[in-house]
């Protein structure tokens, strides 16, 4: 039996990855991963705590969240595509008019 | 009983017309608007026959009371829309139906080169709706509403011509005046409310009967409520001090004047102080008020009548001393003589102001009394049908006014609460207006003619505008037989008719004078004949000063130049008003509430938070930079910070 903790310190670290490439990376592609991997390290968290405490709650919950980060991949690579056709280019810091 | 039961109809009528005029008349031609508006008090009148027709046969003492659904209830505050009608408000159901026929039919003619045609009938049609719901009205709440919204329609048709400033500010300052008064009236139905825990009339009087008669030195809170209720009548009935709006209301056009400033809305005051004369009867003090604002209203304004030039404000200060009368008489306790004054007033002086309309119709707009004169052979119907309403305010014999007047008069001088001082002004004010309306008169239709003949064509009036004048002069003359004096052999069938009306006061007061008879008819009779010679002296004075000598009165004016300049300019009361009210509450609001409050406080309040904000944001949308990589530093900083902020909680 693994003890929790090791899934709530793989769950913290995944997360931690997540963050650094959502706020450090440049590349629009690479950031949609890192929130993905953040939504799955929540998952894994989860999972974790609904299996120790035997409440399904938490693993409904997952479900729900793979349900909606399906559709957030949906919409978002949508944008991805047109961002890339009108400006030819995948970097973040191109994509900036929309300011005040 | 089809009426009876459906009283609602009479209201119904002219709020009809009221709507059609004002929702389709716009595009309409005359004649169609004439149809819809005439018909609709046409109607109002055939309905009110009917209704007279079937309340004959109705039990005499109590009022017939319909109730048709309840209009709001609060607590135990509950007010119905409920409409009675007893025999007060048959005389003014009759009164209102009648002359607003009249003069609607005369309108047609007066009115017909106007601009604003269907506003104009769509108006004086919504002023007969609130008149009537005004005299139908069961309780106290339902006759505020009729009262304030003749005050409304008064206000719309003083300022019809509302190009012309004058007639604005006319119309503001009857709105205003008036509505000191209401302040008082609304006050006195609260405090009727709050003494008889109802408003309708039926309840407040069946308490008021059980309470006791207040005295002369302890007011109670009968006195009170008499005192406030009668606030609003001085303001609506212009009355002394609140009288100065009626004299600027002649702005209005002039079947307006007739219909409202003359023969009905103001006398809505005294038929309040009628209506709740239970009260009245009760509070002596109140009745002592009443009496004397009326008797020397009667006289002051008649004073001014002497002086005035433009033949609208000699009529103005004539309804304004004639209101006088009236409420000389219910103060005496004299209810069904007040009335009777306001019936053959509404016939006399809505002839007068007709037939004055008649003559600055002919005379194409002019008013002046100074640039008229010797027309009495180009428009001879007209002249004829004003000379009858001018002895019929003067009291010559067998005349309307002969009677009333003298009925409120005689109770002044010897009813059960007789005052000989008040009687003295009454009297002199009857000299007094005998010698302005015959002054105007002579300076109207006789002497030489003092305007320019080859440019202003006198002519007599259509027939629209001639037969009211003529129905309202065959009642001018005839109006007062309904009231002939016992002692003349007559049958007093006016005051037997409203007897039931009032039975309760008139009891009361022979109960409270005990030592009161039932004066002598010598002392009817010389009474009659002082009255009828101040008359002839009134008369006499205005035939001597304006046709045997005609250069008399610019030697008068300049003998006794302060005095004719005190009248000319009507006491500087409006001067005064200015100086003392008008001017310090117009610098209040221009200097502190205005200058200060609106623009300091209020104003500033509101641009400081605009401001505020403004910088604010002006500050923060530099964070909107266009860099997604600051947006999602921004987005984990703030799960950071969330996430802190639930550890510490749960902590």
């Amino acid at each position: 039996m693994v003890p929790i903790s090791y899934y709530v310190i793989l769950s913290a670290v995944l997360f931690g990855l997540g963050v650094v490439g959502f706020v450090f990376k440049r590349n629009i592609i690479t950031i949609f991963m890192a929130i993905e991997l953040m939504l799955n390290a929540v998952n894994l968290a989860f999972v974790a705590f609904g299996t120790e405490f035997n409440q399904l709650d938490g693993l409904v919950f997952v479900f729900f969240v793979i349900v909606v980060a399906a559709a957030e991949v949906a919409v978002g690579l949508g944008i991805v595509i047109v961002v890339a056709r009108n400006r030819k280019s995948l970097n973040v810091e191109d994509v900036n008019l929309l300011k005040f | 009983m089809f009426i009876l039961n459906h009283l609602w109809i009479i209201l119904a009528l002219p709020l009809a017309g009221f709507a059609i005029s004002l929702l389709a008349g716009r595009h309409w031609p005359h004649k169609y608007v004439n149809f819809s508006s005439v018909t609709a008090v046409v109607l109002a009148f055939l309905a009110f026959c009917e209704l007279a027709r079937e309340f004959v046969h109705l039990a005499p003492q109590q009022p017939w009371i319909q109730s048709y659904f309840t209009w709001m209830t609060a607590g135990n505050f509950r007010v119905d829309f409920a409409l009675q009608v007893d025999q007060l408000t048959m005389v003014m159901l009759g009164v209102v139906t009648l002359v607003g026929m009249l003069i609607h039919i005369y309108s047609t003619g007066y009115m017909a080169h106007e601009e604003g045609y269907y506003r104009f009938f769509a108006e004086m049609n919504l002023f007969m709706f609130f008149m009537l719901t005004l005299v139908m009205a069961a309780n106290l709440v339902l006759m505020f509403v009729g009262w304030e919204g003749v005050g409304l329609c008064s206000y719309l048709l003083i300022s019809f011509f509302f190009q012309k400033k004058s007639a604005a500010d006319a119309g503001k300052k009857a709105f205003i005046t008036t509505r000191i008064g209401d302040f008082g009236f609304t006050l006195g139905i609260l405090l009727a409310f709050w003494t008889f825990h109802a408003v309708d009339f039926k309840t407040i009087f069946a308490q008021a009967a059980n309470m006791p008669v207040e005295g002369m030195h302890s007011w109670g809170v009968l006195t009170s409520i008499c005192l406030l209720l009668f606030a609003g009548a001085v303001g609506k009935s212009a009355q002394l001090p609140l009288y100065v709006w009626l004299p600027d209301a002649m702005e209005g056009p002039t079947p307006v004047s007739a219909l409202i400033h003359a023969a009905t809305m103001v006398t809505a005051g005294v038929y309040m102080v009628s209506r709740m004369h239970v009260l009245f009867s009760r509070a002596p003090a109140a009745m002592l008020a009443v009496a004397i604002v009326g008797a020397i209203t009667a006289f002051y304004s008649a004073t001014i009548g002497l002086a005035q030039t433009d033949i609208k404000k000699v009529l103005a200060y004539s309804t304004v001393s004639q209101l006088g009368y009236m409420f000389l008489g219910c103060g005496v306790g004299a209810y069904a003589a007040g009335i009777f004054h306001l019936m053959t007033h509404a016939f006399f002086k809505g002839l007068l102001f007709l037939a004055a309309g008649s003559v600055i119709h002919a005379m194409g707009g002019e008013q002046d009394m100074r640039n008229m004169g010797g027309l009495w052979k180009k428009i001879p119907w007209t002249y004829a049908t004003m000379l009858i309403a001018t002895l019929a305010i003067s009291g010559a014999p067998l005349f309307a006014g002969f009677f009333s007047k003298d009925e409120i008069l005689f109770e002044a001088y010897a009813g059960p609460n007789a005052n000989h001082v008040l009687y003295g002004f009454g009297i002199a004010g009857a000299l007094l207006t005998a010698c302005y309306m015959f002054r105007l008169i002579f300076l109207t239709f006789h002497g030489k003619p003092r305007y320019d003949e080859h440019h202003v064509h006198a002519h007599e009036s259509p027939k629209t505008m001639l037969v009211p004048l003529v129905i309202l002069a065959i009642l001018s003359i005839f109006g007062g037989w309904v009231a002939l004096p016992p002692y003349w052999g007559g049958v007093n069938y006016f005051d037997s008719f409203l007897g039931p009306a009032f039975q309760t006061s008139s009891e009361l007061a022979a109960k409270l004078n005990p030592s009161w008879v039932e004066p002598a008819h010598s002392l009817e009779l010389q009474m009659t004949g002082i009255a009828v010679a101040v008359a002839l002296i009134g008369f006499l004075i205005a035939w001597y000063v304006y046709i045997l000598k005609p250069e008399l009165p610019k030697k008068i004016a300049q003998g006794f130049r302060p005095i004719h300049q005190l009248l000319l300019q009507k006491y500087y009361v409006d001067e005064l008003y200015e100086a003392v009210i008008v001017g310090p509450c117009v610098w209040l609001s221009r200097n502190v509430l205005w200058k200060i409050i609106d623009v300091g406080l209020i104003d500033g309040t509101v641009n400081g938070l605009a401001f505020l904000s403004r910088g604010v944001g002006g500050g923060l949308r530099h964070i909107q930079g266009g860099n997604t990589r600051s947006y999602a530093a921004w987005v984990v900083a703030g799960a950071v910070a969330v996430t802190i902020f639930f550890v510490w909680m749960v902590r």
